[in-house]
């Protein structure tokens, strides 16, 4: 009998040759990659995720107010892979220990970040498996066609006939609409892109101009997963400081961990942050994506805490 | 009544809706767009065997039911009353035919069963998983069909279950049934 290790090995070398490839692929686009602290003292308040504690300090939930110390010190296309972690956080496309390819870019904005991740990942596409199409769960998906983007609101109005502001004023209704009546009627053969989000789920995001109750965010869904989510970043320093200050009253309201004010970082954008955008992406879930896999677990070194 | 809370609800639980158990026989862990989590299932009745779907929130609360298992014995029917005995009070509990189905047809007499009990009233009887029966009816098999599993043809037992049985089995042949499907297992040695 194979061990669980033994049949994954296929799937090591596999995700190698995707680590390679994207690495190319932000080399040649001028992009340096960094390396943050994963062990920090303060993460982001961000309502609905659990930093670990780790001693007197806390494992990074995403590298993103190290990576935007940097954007303030000058450098303006970074990009870094490394372990992320989300406490009870489990299940078929989540883990409680994963890699993020989180990048930034100044001087740009959330839409030109889409143009050049849409490039990334075709150009990855071909250079791991030889062509642009992946198999999923919901059929084939091609990446190299027009990508749907489609506002949030339009998204609510037409999927699920529901108000998408009015869905987010009560707690896990949005999320709800989004999962079970605006996620299943996207698309499956193309990426999806859901653009525009009420400001109230983007704690680091900056408003439209032409609407402020809207922030300038985008997420990419491919075969039904939630693959990268962008902003264009927050950069004064005052509204990210009310802010972090609502993030943590809402924390408070649900009994999660207190954090530490992230001192290093506010006093980095004090003195300046250039305008910028920035993305997360499911480094995990690409290589799930670009597998044909259908879960993290079949491309992941199994977790002391998954049985 | 004691609670889950939602993070606890996974594969194979066992939870209390409206006065019923239920089993979790799908999940899914989901967290759209860095909001809240959602925790998504796939139910089924332990009582009526129905199915639905429910996504919980995660300040939400999911009853425990109170579920025993005892070990019980068949004793006889009762019209529509099957009567099985506590193996260690000898207590007699009867369950209803409708609840048991065609395993009426796979009741044996003493034969040892676990009684599934909710809120202490006895909601079901997992059987012997295999019980031989003789077969009273079926057609002879067409010849140079002897070895194949394959094919079936319609058969029926001593007590008048009908079911499908391989092109091999004859009249007056014992078999062995799958008391979870209903169907046939095997053919039992010859005694």
């Amino acid at each position: 009998m194979q061990t669980e290790l033994e049949r994954l090995t296929g799937a090591f070398r596999f995700r190698a040759k995707v680590l390679s490839a994207i690495r190319s692929a932000f080399d040649s686009r001028s992009f340096v990659e960094v390396t943050t602290p994963v062990r920090i003292a303060a993460p982001a308040a961000e309502e609905y995720i659990e930093a670990p504690q780790s001693g007197a300090f806390f494992l990074r939930t995403s590298p993103e107010l190290e990576m935007k110390r940097l954007l303030c010190a000058g450098m303006e296309r970074i990009y870094q892979i490394g372990p992320c972690f989300r406490a009870y956080e489990t299940g078929r496309l989540h883990r409680t220990e994963f890699d993020m390819l989180e990048f930034y870019m100044a001087h740009a904005d959330y839409r030109k970040l889409l143009t050049m991740l849409r490039a990334i990942l075709i150009e990855t596409a071909w250079n791991v498996n030889g062509c642009t199409k992946l198999k999923t769960r919901h059929g084939e998906v091609e990446l190299d066609t027009n990508w749907d983007i489609i506002p949030v609101r339009q998204a609510f109005r037409v999927f699920a006939g529901v108000d998408a502001d009015e869905a987010a004023q009560e707690e896990s209704r949005f999320e709800e609409i989004l999962t079970e009546k605006v996620e299943p009627r996207l698309d499956p053969s193309r990426p999806t892109v859901l653009i525009d989000y009420p400001i109230r789920f983007a704690a680091l995001a900056r408003p439209l101009a032409s609407d402020p109750t809207l922030a300038e965010r985008w997420e990419v869904y491919i075969g039904g997963v939630e693959l990268a989510n962008t902003y264009s970043e927050l950069t004064n320093p005052q509204i990210q400081r009310e802010r972090f200050a609502e993030a943590r009253a809402t924390r408070t309201r649900l009994g999660m961990a207190e954090y530490p004010e992230p001192v290093n970082f506010l006093n980095a954008i004090d003195k300046g942050m250039p305008e910028s955008t920035g993305s997360a992406l499911g480094f995990d879930r690409l290589v799930m994506l670009l597998a044909g896999a259908d879960s993290l677990s079949e491309v992941s070194f199994p977790l002391d805490d998954e049985n | 009544m004691a609670m889950y809370d939602a993070s606890d609800l996974k594969k194979g639980l066992k939870v209390e809706i409206d006065g019923e158990p239920y089993v979790i026989t799908d999940f899914e862990f989901c967290k759209p767009g860095k909001g809240t989590a959602l925790y998504r299932c796939k139910l089924k009745s332990m009582m009526t065997g129905s199915t639905m779907d429910r996504t919980y929130r995660p300040v939400d609360k999911v009853g425990k039911p109170d579920l025993e298992e005892r070990e019980m014995y068949y004793s006889y029917s009762n019209g529509d009353s099957y009567i099985f005995s506590d193996s260690e009070t000898y207590e007699e509990i009867s369950i209803n035919a409708e609840v048991l189905g065609k395993r009426t047809y796979f009741l044996i007499e003493e034969s040892l069963c676990q009684g599934l009990f909710f809120n202490g009233k006895l909601i079901d009887i997992q059987l012997p998983t295999f019980i031989e029966k003789v077969i009273a009816e079926t057609e002879p098999g067409a010849r140079g069909d002897t070895a194949s599993t394959n094919v079936m043809k319609p058969a029926k037992t001593d007590n008048g279950y009908e079911l499908m049985v391989p092109l091999f089995i004859n009249q007056g042949d014992t078999i062995r049934i799958d008391t979870r499907t209903g169907e046939y297992a095997e053919r039992a040695a010859k005694g």
